[in-house]
């Protein structure tokens, strides 16, 4: 995701000349051709992460086009405020790129996990949230991002992510786009989780389980008309996100659907429990740590959809 | 300046002052003693130094009051410089009002940035200051800072970065009266010495007086001052400033006037 962002970075400011790249003294390699082509228009804000962000409201104001970028936790927990007031109360066009979502730096302790950073900057008036679930998707919300006319925040992984879609999808902020058909379980992924959401799809169809998957890529504003078919048509829809299940993707959702009327649909959230992780290792550790895996994804979905369609023995084909 | 326009640009302080006053009274809003400690960095800025005539020219000179609290004075300079209208002014925080307590951007002409929150002014100066540079446009970004405001350490974070870009196109003008809401400044935090802590900083440091209009222009209005480095300009006034019952009296953060007390103002500012 981080290299499919730099080189969409790149292509565009060569030709935009509004867009500057504010970096909190990382990615310094990572951004040699930009630099190269975009001379006098990349800063390296030093370790100073609430100064970069007020600093890219400032230019805004005068016309141009500022991206901050580094460590998820840094360019939204560590200066939140600064996000608030500078960047969204007065609804600047500032696109605030993060790296290391969720757990991707999970090694690093949890100084470096970002578990709560989709429920901080939702709540935030004028934001729009975007978490791409894949290197593909990352371009095309960079393209639309650079386009708002106010505040964005762009959830990045880090390296390494699979490509999910095979082909260039239609991307619209706001519209989930369905990456696998199903007609019993919807799985909504989002960002780094999306993944994890097929897998899982993958683990309920050999139980006989027909799931459907979409890329829920927008956090913020919700895609209401396909929550408002999903809970409708399906007996269970279930959200997958690397971020805590308080204030995140599911939670959001969870917030939509009280103010429905009583659904069809069971609505269960997967992420991060409400707790830090106090012990090292690596995403795929973490993720097993916290029970983020396909296999407690199925099987939990298998257990919560025999109960809601009680009569159907296991191995039997899916509604 | 002549003396005739020093005489000028007085009456206009001791107008705007007796605004503020009127505007404390009449509203039942705080921070009267703050709004008058820089009044006159205000008068200078807006009557001898800042290109803002035509508020939406690209080119026109960034003033950002950092101190969002002494919003009054912004308004007061904004009415009386012929830039905002006087209905609006005498609206300021009526139910409904563009004109909030601290100031809100875009809510009228001239207010360039939502400040209220301390220690994000400078930031976003140094932000504009840059992309002034990045550009090619020749304005210059001035912002004034309470003193009990450099508690923030955002505020050091923008002086490290407007050093290291050497912004020699942005001021920063701290209005040091020496009080923060509850207590002296110099005892809350360990703010002195000022011109020093900003010179070690890589800025372009010095004292004035912060009530000597005539000298304020002149010094601000040497920016550059050919240094290549951004400048610091450490105002030294008096908290409530202009009105002796509220000189360095540190209640008036938060105390209203009473009716008779601003006619008593008024009085000793040669309004009534």
């Amino acid at each position: 995701m981080r290299n499919a962002f730099a080189s969409e970075i790149t292509a565009q400011a060569a030709v935009d000349e509004r867009i500057v790249l504010l970096a909190g003294d990382i990615g310094n390699r990572l951004f040699d051709e930009y630099k190269d082509k975009c001379p006098g228009r990349f800063f390296n804000c030093g370790v100073a992460e609430a100064n970069m962000m007020s600093v890219a409201a400032g230019m805004a104001t005068c016309g141009l086009k500022p991206v901050t970028y580094t460590i998820v936790p840094f360019l939204t927990t560590r200066c939140l405020e600064q996000i608030r007031v500078d960047v969204c109360y007065q609804n600047l066009p500032v696109v605030i790129v993060g790296v290391g979502g969720g757990l991707s730096y999970a090694s690093l302790n949890a100084t470096h996990h970002s578990c709560e950073d989709i429920a901080f900057l939702r709540m935030l008036p004028n934001m729009t949230v975007i978490c791409p679930g894949d290197p593909v998707e990352v371009r095309l919300a960079w393209r639309e991002a650079i386009q708002m006319d106010g505040p964005t925040y762009i959830r990045l992984g880090k390296k390494g992510e699979p490509t999910i879609h095979a082909e260039t999808p239609r991307f619209t902020i706001g519209k989930a786009i369905v990456v696998r058909e199903g007609t019993s379980v919807c799985l909504l992924g989002t960002g780094n989780a999306l993944p994890i959401a097929l897998e899982a799809a993958d683990l309920l169809e050999a139980k006989g389980i027909s799931t459907s998957v979409a890329s829920f890529h927008t956090v913020k504003p919700l895609d209401t008309e396909l929550l408002t078919t999903a809970f409708k048509n399906f007996a269970v829809v279930a959200t997958v996100e690397e971020h805590s299940v308080l204030g995140g993707l599911g939670g959001s959702i969870a917030e939509w659907v009280t103010e429905q009327d009583p659904q069809k649909a069971r609505l269960i959230r997967f992420g991060t429990p409400d707790s830090f992780m106090y012990v090292g290792g690596e995403q795929n550790f973490a993720r097993e740590h916290f029970g983020l895996t396909a296999g407690n994804i199925s099987s939990k979905i298998e257990t919560s959809y025999r109960q809601t369609v009680p009569g159907r023995a296991p191995g039997e084909a899916g509604s | 300046m002549s003396t005739e326009g020093a005489t000028d640009v007085r009456a206009i302080a001791r107008r705007i002052r007796g605004k503020l006053v009127e505007l404390s009274h009449s509203a039942n809003t705080p921070h009267l003693g703050s709004s008058l400690s820089c009044v006159d960095i205000l008068v200078a800025l807006y009557w001898g130094v800042l290109r803002i005539d035509s508020p939406l020219d690209e080119n026109r000179d960034r003033f950002i009051l950092s101190k969002g609290h002494a919003a009054t004075t912004l308004y007061a300079v904004l009415g009386e410089r012929g830039l905002l209208p006087i209905e609006l002014l005498d609206s300021y925080a009526k139910p409904g009002s563009p004109l909030a307590e601290h100031p809100i951007r875009g809510s009228a002409p001239g207010i360039e940035v939502t400040s209220g929150s301390l220690g994000h002014g400078l930031s976003l100066g140094v932000g504009m200051a840059m992309a002034g540079r990045i550009k090619g446009l020749s304005y210059r970004v001035v912002v004034v800072l309470s003193d009990g405001e450099c508690n923030e350490g955002s505020v050091w974070e923008a002086a490290l970065m407007a050093a290291a870009q050497k912004l020699d196109n942005l001021m920063v003008i701290i209005d040091y009266n020496k009080w923060q809401a509850t207590g002296r400044s110099e005892d809350v935090m360990a703010i002195q010495p000022m011109v020093e802590k900003w010179a070690s900083f890589g800025w372009s440091s010095s004292n004035i007086d912060g009530h000597d209009v005539p000298r304020l222009m002149e010094t601000l209005a040497k920016l550059p001052d050919g240094t290549g480095k951004p400048v610091a300009i450490v105002a030294n006034t008096v908290k409530g400033k202009g009105v002796s019952f509220m000189e360095d009296d540190n209640n008036w953060h938060y105390r209203i006037p009473n009716a008779e007390e601003v006619q008593k103002a008024k009085q000793e500012l040669d309004l009534t």
